[in-house]
């Protein structure tokens, strides 16, 4: 059987190893920090169980003599209004948004890669339709259509996961489109199929190597897109309900006693904060080091 | 010229008539029956079965989809169950105020943004730059609600120096009306002389503008740096540096120029997420506008004016693309000399 | 091949324009030019030959004084007009670019602006050395007309007029400025051949009319040898040999030189053979 020329013909952007990669990280001190920030909350969230100091308190247990109490020694955190440790409940809340982050990407990588290489490698008529529905769905903003189909769906951390999933797939759609085109319009290509060699060997070997470093900076920028989405959608009342220790959940049931008790809501939102910042250092950082061209360096 | 905004006006149109469909769709997976739901929970079957007919439930889809269509293009866009209005008629009472609040974020994102992407671009790679760099990707992670919350908080309750909610000062109601001219209260304040009024609103405005701001200020910014580190590598930038200009010239003159074009296309991208964001703050700021209008229909689940919220937005996103295209064509010839 | 130019002979030593001496263009630690003597005598067409990445682009920005730009460090002299141009500040040599010295770049496209008329970069310029409007106006359409162009494609943009086109508008420009020496790197390599002569002869033109001093950078030769009362040729950063053109290039004295000509394709009606020989057409 005739094999196709191995593919080194057309160069993949690479992650670079070595020396370059300690430069590079030396030069991206963002990078670094976002990364080790997001593995330390990784590592949080699987061992919430023996980090926390009241376990109980990430679930429906109730302590009536100690509502709303200020950061102590005993609470670094404080206590919620129900008497609940505001510290267990973050550190538990920290398995809760990577999760819905991670299953919302995979979904949407699972439905929208497909879609994007069936448009950008077979073209025509299958790319003008399957980029029309993406453009209806890129028409809305993120979380105003999760918000929407969140609305109508029963309300519950599943349905917020579906609902912003059906939202983020056409992103994907529109980027392994982009890499599928232009690696699908190359001669090289051409003389592929020429000698037969099947579509499915093509995409494979040329165009998903081609695909997966924008894809890595892709999903580690998203990160924190979900991860905002999902607790606004919280807050909002959409997503997980009591007394599940989601963080977006957490800042609006403190906001009633915001104004005496400010650490039911800043430390949830402190969390937000720093996970999204973490995955977007990681992401913007990634970008950078992967892409020579917007280096820091002149 | 008008050859390039017939194709993009008729581009979004298409996009238009999709959008509308969505909406349709999203309106039919509400689970549940939504004729019984309309009779009320102790209806009995003849009348689920007359609110069908009453709904035009009963009609078979591809009938409800056009009557839907043609509700949607004549003005008909539901009804609000917590309002019991017309939806069309309480979005055109509260957008105008979130149009304002998202309009004054994009000014002082831009205000903001813009010098501190060029100083980055200038100095790249510096501690200014990383400065920066972290600042504006702070911006773009920052969970608006929370920091609604927290600003209100330090500068209303703690400091006094901003107000806590509301468009203006109640007491303003009676010494000073704002004459209802236009809907949007800072030109109708504007052109009725009622400067008493006007400053009221602009105090009002700044704290739900800053935090709305924050996430196209850090886009803005990361977008303005990396398009002007782009544009003065090349040859044309030489040529102006071999002419005598300043450094200072050449970068805000002349790569700037360059950088509007793909920075006008990120303020519409971010007009539309801005206008959902502020879902987020306008309830907690008591600002009148169509984020209290969709918490307040969330909170009572009330289907027709969220989807009536959502395809308005959709709408003037598509409507803001378009803009961003023609304008797009107008600060780069080369697109339509193409 | 045409015989040795008929304009005004050089001046030679007595007065040059620009000298350079002990130039060095380093990058970090590598230098990418180093030129132990050169120079640009009044109303001369010299060039500067050599194959891509010989460092003659480098030059010209040395001598512009934006090396930095690209981060590359330069030491050494070079003297405008008497002038010491190393040891002078960004803000003096503002002063001096354009007005004094002036350059066009290779591909006339991408040196001008895309989203400026060209006109409106001409007008910045000659405005930012001191002209009011009025006379801005007034010596930019003058120039124009100098470089046979109808005034009235400065209301153009870059993407609507040709290489051709937009190269004569940079001339024009130089023109307008009165600037004394013309860096003019590669301003061919990106033209048609017709079209390339055009752009000769004006840069011609500009010698004997204006007495202005050009400073040719090219890799072909066949424009060298047709333009250039001097020549130096460079490698790697050297020069390995300068003289009058029709010496060099007919009777080179370095290997380099004798290599570079010998690969240059050339057409007489006596079969091939070195170019300079004078053979007809």
């Amino acid at each position: 059987m005739i094999e196709a020329p191995s593919p080194t013909a057309i160069p993949a952007p690479v992650l670079p190893r070595g020396q370059a990669l300690w430069r590079g990280l030396r030069a991206n001190p963002l990078l670094v920090a976002g990364g080790l920030t997001a593995v330390l909350i990784l590592v949080v969230a699987v061992a919430a169980p023996l980090l926390a100091p009241f376990p109980g308190d990430a679930g429906s247990a109730t302590h009536p003599f100690f509502v709303l109490r200020p950061p102590s020694a005993q609470h670094w955190f404080g206590t919620d209004q129900v008497g609940r440790d505001v510290l267990s409940r973050v550190i538990y809340g920290a398995r809760i948004s990577p999760l819905v982050a991670v299953i919302v990407l995979v979904i949407a990588c699972v439905i929208g890669i497909p879609l994007g290489i069936a448009a950008g490698y077979f073209g025509g008529w299958v790319d003008e339709v399957i980029m029309r529905v993406t453009d209806v769905f890129l028409a809305f903003p993120s979380l105003l259509l999760a918000l929407a189909l969140a609305a109508v769906l029963p309300t519950s951390l599943t349905s917020l996961t579906i609902a912003i999933a059906v939202t983020w797939w056409p992103w994907y759609t529109r980027l392994i489109r982009g890499q599928a085109a232009s690696v699908a319009g190359r001669p090289y290509i051409d003389s592929c199929r020429a000698l037969g060699i099947p579509a499915w060997r093509i995409i494979t070997r040329h165009v998903l190597p081609n695909s997966v470093t924008p894809l890595i900076v892709q999903v580690s920028l998203d990160v924190g897109g979900v991860i905002l989405t999902a607790s606004a959608l919280s807050f909002l009342g959409l997503g997980a309900q009591d007394p599940t220790p989601d963080w977006g959940l957490m800042v609006s049931e403190g906001q009633t006693y915001f104004t005496t008790d400010w650490w039911v809501v800043t430390f949830p939102g402190i969390a937000i904060l720093v996970t999204a910042f973490a995955f977007n250092l990681l992401g913007d950082g990634l970008r950078d080091l992967l892409d020579p061209k917007r280096s820091l360096l002149p | 010229m008008t050859g390039y905004v017939a194709r993009r006006v008729a581009l979004a149109a298409l996009v238009v008539a999709g959008v509308i469909i969505a909406t349709f769709v999203i309106a039919r997976v509400v689970p549940g029956d939504p004729a019984a739901t309309w009779a009320g929970p102790h209806a009995s079957a003849a009348q689920v079965a007359a609110a069908r007919r009453f709904l035009g439930l009963d009609r078979p889809p591809l009938v409800q989809l056009l009557a839907y269509f043609g509700g949607i293009l004549s003005g008909n866009w539901g009804l609000s169950i917590h309002t019991h209005q017309p939806v069309l008629s309480d979005i055109g009472t509260a957008a105008p105020a979130s149009l304002e609040l998202v309009t004054a974020a994009m000014i002082i994102a831009l205000a903001v943004a813009v010098p501190l992407g060029l100083v980055s671009a200038r100095w790249p790679g510096g501690l200014v730059d990383q400065a920066i760099r972290a600042v504006s990707i702070l911006g773009v992670s920052m969970p608006i609600f929370w920091m609604a919350l927290i600003l209100q908080l330090v500068f209303s309750q703690r400091l006094h120096v901003l107000p806590a909610a509301g468009e203006y000062s109640p007491g303003l109601l009676f010494s000073h009306p704002l004459a209802q001219r236009t809907g949007f209260s800072l030109i109708d304040a504007t052109i009725s002389g009622n400067w008493p009024m006007l400053g009221s609103i602009l105090v009002h405005l700044v704290l739900p503008a800053v935090v709305v701001a924050a996430y196209p200020a850090g886009l803005i910014a990361r977008m303005v740096r990396a398009q002007v580190l782009d544009t003065v590598s090349e040859t044309h930038i030489q040529m102006i540096r071999a002419l005598g200009f300043s450094e200072r010239t050449v970068y805000s003159r002349f790569a700037m120029k360059l950088a509007w074009n793909p920075v006008a296309a990120a303020v519409a991208l971010v007009f539309g997420y801005s206008l959902v964001n502020t879902f987020l703050v306008e309830a907690i700021f008591d600002w009148p506008g169509l984020g209290s209008y969709t918490a307040a229909s969330i909170a009572t689940l009330d289907t027709p004016a969220i989807l009536g919220v959502t395809l308005f937005i959709a709408l003037v996103y598509v409507a803001a693309n378009l803009a961003v295209d023609i304008i797009q064509s107008v600060l780069d010839p080369r697109i339509r000399l193409r | 091949m045409r015989p040795a130019p008929t304009g005004p002979a050089p001046t030679g030593p007595a007065a040059p324009r620009l000298a350079i001496s002990n130039l060095q263009v380093r990058f970090g630690d590598r230098p990418v030019v180093q030129i132990d003597e050169f120079t640009l005598g009044e109303a001369e067409i010299a060039g500067l030959a050599g194959e891509s990445g010989s460092g003659k682009s480098m030059t010209t920005l040395a001598v512009l004084g934006l090396a930095h730009t690209v981060g590359a460090t330069v030491s050494g002299s070079i003297r405008l007009d008497g002038t010491e141009l190393t040891t002078r500040s960004q803000r003096e040599l503002r002063k001096l670019r354009g007005k004094h010295i002036a350059a066009i770049f290779q591909s006339p496209a991408m040196a001008f602006s895309p989203v400026f008329k060209v006109g409106q970069v001409v007008l910045s310029a000659l405005r930012l050395h001191g002209m009011s409007k009025a006379d801005a106006t007034e010596a930019a359409t003058q120039a124009m007309r100098q470089v046979l162009l109808a005034p009235d494609l400065l209301d153009r943009y870059p993407a609507q007029l040709s290489g051709g086109q937009l190269q004569r508008v940079a001339i024009a420009l130089a023109l307008a400025l009165r600037a004394r020496v013309l860096l003019a790197d590669e301003p061919t390599s990106a033209l048609d051949v017709t079209v390339q002569a055009e752009v000769l002869e004006l840069l011609r033109v500009l010698r004997e009319r204006e007495g202005m001093s050009v400073l040719l950078i090219s890799h072909d030769l066949a424009v060298v040898a047709e333009l250039c009362d001097r020549v130096a040729i460079m490698q790697a950063g050297r020069i390995v040999e300068q003289g009058p053109a029709a010496q060099v290039l007919s009777a080179p004295r370095h290997r380099y030189t004798a290599d570079l000509l010998a690969a240059v394709p050339r057409i007489t009606a006596a079969g091939t053979g070195p170019a300079g020989n004078g053979a007809a057409g």
